[in-house]
């Protein structure tokens, strides 16, 4: 690691009297799941250089509640969205960016009705946009001609029809992009939505990760990019599966680019 | 002679006309078993969406090769339904051909356009019948379409393929028949309509007698129109009343993100209930709020359903684009969303038919759950909405598998050990996995 992270609070902020231009929503994953930890440390790392004036919540944070939601227990979902909405409220936020497509998806379809109103977007548009603000520049050098597949989260694509943003920013990589035979709206889903991460499947002759990682591999990608943490378990338990590791790597976009830029 | 067919004419189509509306009376009745929905806002986006994909078939077209001859065989149908209502004033009139005098020279273009339209969709269903019997596709072999679903697939193909060749016979012998100038058929030396199709056959014909032609003429016409009659008759016990209520149905579509679920309004009275500091838990329940019997959270059967999901169930074709997308039955798992619409189905007509012989619904010990639908394709789906962006007609599967889920939590507490263990965590740690909360900016300083 180059430098120290710079992580303030939102109640840093709050003691000194200001207001973050954006709080990032670590989510669940991001701060407990030592894969998608390293997601969370590229974007920090993106929006450290990019000198955006962050928040995160820290332990004030607390679950959405998007995964009780969609196994049926709409009792706790909104326990916990009323509770994350008072810290919310309470801290004033206009603007939440989150690098969990589920998080995205509640915080910004969900939460409104129950009284949490805030612009939401997802780590990839918000990248998208500091690039256009000339704010973050990307090298592509690295990935230059390198083969990299995208997998549309379930949540971010056919949810909330963001399927250019991602891909937008692994063009300014320089890398080959190839899509995979089901993509866009059409889309193969990881397995992990609507709590069966949680969960062992159903009986069946096959995991749908397993299938998911057989379709990337068939496009002939070296990289794998994901834009949800729970996709990027489950295709590098694909990726495992298919015993590829160490020749395809699934990789989320903001690490990519955190990674072009030698992060 | 001209005035008993008249009246046999006026009879039958008196008799179809209110056979049909019965059943749509019926199903009209079925469907507001269900909960009420409030789908009257942005009417002019529901318009333009109604427009674009039923009207327009845009979703259809996703798929080319079904999408293009489905698209044929839909204008076919549409057009050639304005040749059905000339054939309703000549039967009302005992006329022949009454529009040809007014319309001149636009209604031989009219008859040109009939046939062209006529053979197409004969082509057209020739293939699907191909596609639906040889071809191996896996959406159309599935178990969930043995019997009758597959059947009434079927007879609708056949029905088309006898009403377009009626429809050409028809024109073929009235050809001969026109040019013969024999009474009754005959216009001063005019013929009446442009037979670039039904020209074909008109070798069969030219041998018989006119006696014979006026009796296979009419024999054809009648054929046809009784036909259509039958057909429209059929709809309603089949996958084919989409021809209908695709419209409406795609009117009354979700026109919010597909991640967005519904917030259920009775738990959150509850939760703020719970979270407002000044509540009184021991208070009596306010009797003013208290309308009827409480509605039982999520769906146990089709009466906690709302009434677009119960429109959902009568629109399902049965074409099984959804379940041809759905991960979890790519991957050998029980769920299929097109038998979800298709249990449904069975269960609001199992419940219809309790009413008609009742004359009100009479608990028949049975539900959507557990006795149509099982607890093992709810579980499997991962809410992916693939099913919801597959359906070219605006159905929405997982909604009705959302709020099943919800029974079974919210009034069963029946979800996986899995899930009950996941909820706890969120419960006590605000995550899914048992880590504390106080920990959960840890990772900053790894
Ligand atoms: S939402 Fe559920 S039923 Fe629909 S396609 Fe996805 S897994 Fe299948
Ligand atoms: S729900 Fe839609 S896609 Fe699925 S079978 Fe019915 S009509 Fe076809």
């Amino acid at each position: 690691m180059s430098e120290a992270l710079k992580v303030p609070t939102a109640a840093e902020f709050l003691a000194q009297g200001k207001q973050p231009e954006v709080l990032f929503w670590v989510g669940c994953s991001g701060s407990f799941d030592d894969r998608a930890k390293k997601i969370t440390k590229a974007f920090v790392k993106l929006l450290n250089k990019a000198g955006v004036e962050f928040a995160v919540l820290g332990a004030e944070e607390s679950c959405t509640g998007d995964p009780a939601k969609r196994a049926g227990n709409e009792f706790l979902f909104q326990m916990q969205a009323m509770m994350n909405i008072e810290v919310l409220n309470g801290y004033e936020i206009k603007k939440i960016v989150t690098a969990c497509p589920h998080c995205f998806n509640t915080l910004k379809n969900e939460y409104p009705e129950l009284g949490g109103n805030y612009e939401v977007v997802h780590h990839t548009q918000f990248l998208k946009s500091l690039i256009a603000e000339s704010r973050l520049k990307i090298e592509g050098g690295k990935f230059k001609g390198k083969k990299i597949t995208y997998h549309d989260p379930c949540y971010l694509g056919r949810a909330n029809d963001e399927y250019e943003a991602p891909r937008e920013l692994l063009e300014k990589l320089d890398a080959a992009l190839l899509e995979m035979k089901r993509s866009k709206r059409n889309g193969l889903c990881c397995g992990a939505g609507g709590a069966q991460m949680f969960k062992e499947p159903e009986p069946g002759n096959k995991d749908i990760n397993i299938e998911r990682t057989e379709e990337a591999l068939e496009t002939g990608a070296e990289i794998i990019a994901a834009g949800c943490p729970f996709c990027n378990t489950m295709m590098t338990d694909g990726i495992k599966a298919a015993e590829k590791e160490g020749k395809v790597e699934v990789l989320d976009v903001a690490e990519l680019i955190a990674n072009a830029e030698d992060l | 002679m001209k005035i008993l067919s008249i009246i046999v004419f006026a009879l039958i189509l008196v008799a179809a006309v209110g056979l049909f509306a019965r059943n749509i009376k019926r199903m009209i009745r079925n469907i507001k078993l269900g909960r009420e929905v409030d789908r009257s806002d942005n009417k002019k986006e529901r318009m333009a969406q109604m427009l674009r994909i039923a009207f327009g078939q845009s979703k259809m077209v996703r798929r080319p090769v079904s999408g293009f001859l489905h698209v044929v065989v839909y204008i076919g149908f549409v057009i050639i339904n304005i040749e059905v209502l000339e054939i309703i004033v000549d039967g009302l009139t005992g006329s022949h051909r009454i529009f040809a005098p007014f319309l001149g020279g636009f209604y031989d273009f009219l008859i040109f356009t009939f046939e062209i339209l006529a053979f197409l969709v004969l082509v057209s269903v020739v293939i699907f019948w191909l596609r639906r019997n040889v071809m191996n596709i896996k959406r159309f072999m599935m178990g969930e379409l043995k019997g009758w679903p597959k059947n009434d697939a079927n007879y609708i193909l056949y029905f088309e393929v006898v009403l377009m060749s009626l429809f050409l016979t028809m024109n073929a012998t009235d050809f001969i028949l026109q040019t013969r100038g024999v009474e009754g058929y005959a216009h001063a030396g005019e013929i009446y309509g442009s037979f670039p199709i039904s020209g074909f056959i008109v070798p069969l014909f030219e041998g018989m007698a006119n006696s014979t032609l006026i009796i296979v003429e009419r024999a054809a016409w009648w054929l046809h129109i009784v036909g259509i009659l039958i057909f429209l008759n059929y709809l309603y016990w089949s996958k084919h009343l989409h021809i209908l209520l695709a419209f409406p149905n795609v009117y009354l579509a979700k026109l919010t993100p597909q991640g967005k679920f519904t917030n259920m309004d009775a738990v959150t009275k509850e939760v703020k209930l719970m979270m407002d500091p000044n509540a009184d838990p021991f208070a009596a329940p306010d009797p003013s709020a208290e309308e009827g019997e409480p509605e039982s959270l999520g769906a146990q059967d089709i009466f906690d359903l709302n009434q677009v999901q119960l429109l959902n169930a009568y629109t399902c074709t049965e074409c099984g684009r959804c379940t041809s997308e759905c991960p979890a039955n790519i991957t050998g798992k029980k769920l299929s969303p097109r038998a979800i619409m298709m249990k449904t189905r069975d269960r609001l007509e199992e419940v219809g038919a309790v009413i008609n012989k009742e004359g009100e619904w009479k608990d028949d010990g049975k539900t959507l759950l557990n006795d149509h639908i099982t607890t093992e394709e709810l579980w499997a789906c991962t809410t992916c909405n693939a099913c919801v962006e597959a359906c070219p007609i605006g159905i929405d599967p997982l909604s009705i598998i959302m709020e099943m889920r919800r029974y079974l939590v919210l009034e069963n507490s029946a979800a996986p050990n899995e899930l009950n263990i996941t909820m706890g965590n969120i419960e006590n740690n605000g995550a899914p996995w048992p880590y504390n909360q106080m920990d959960r900016l840890n990772w900053a300083n790894e």
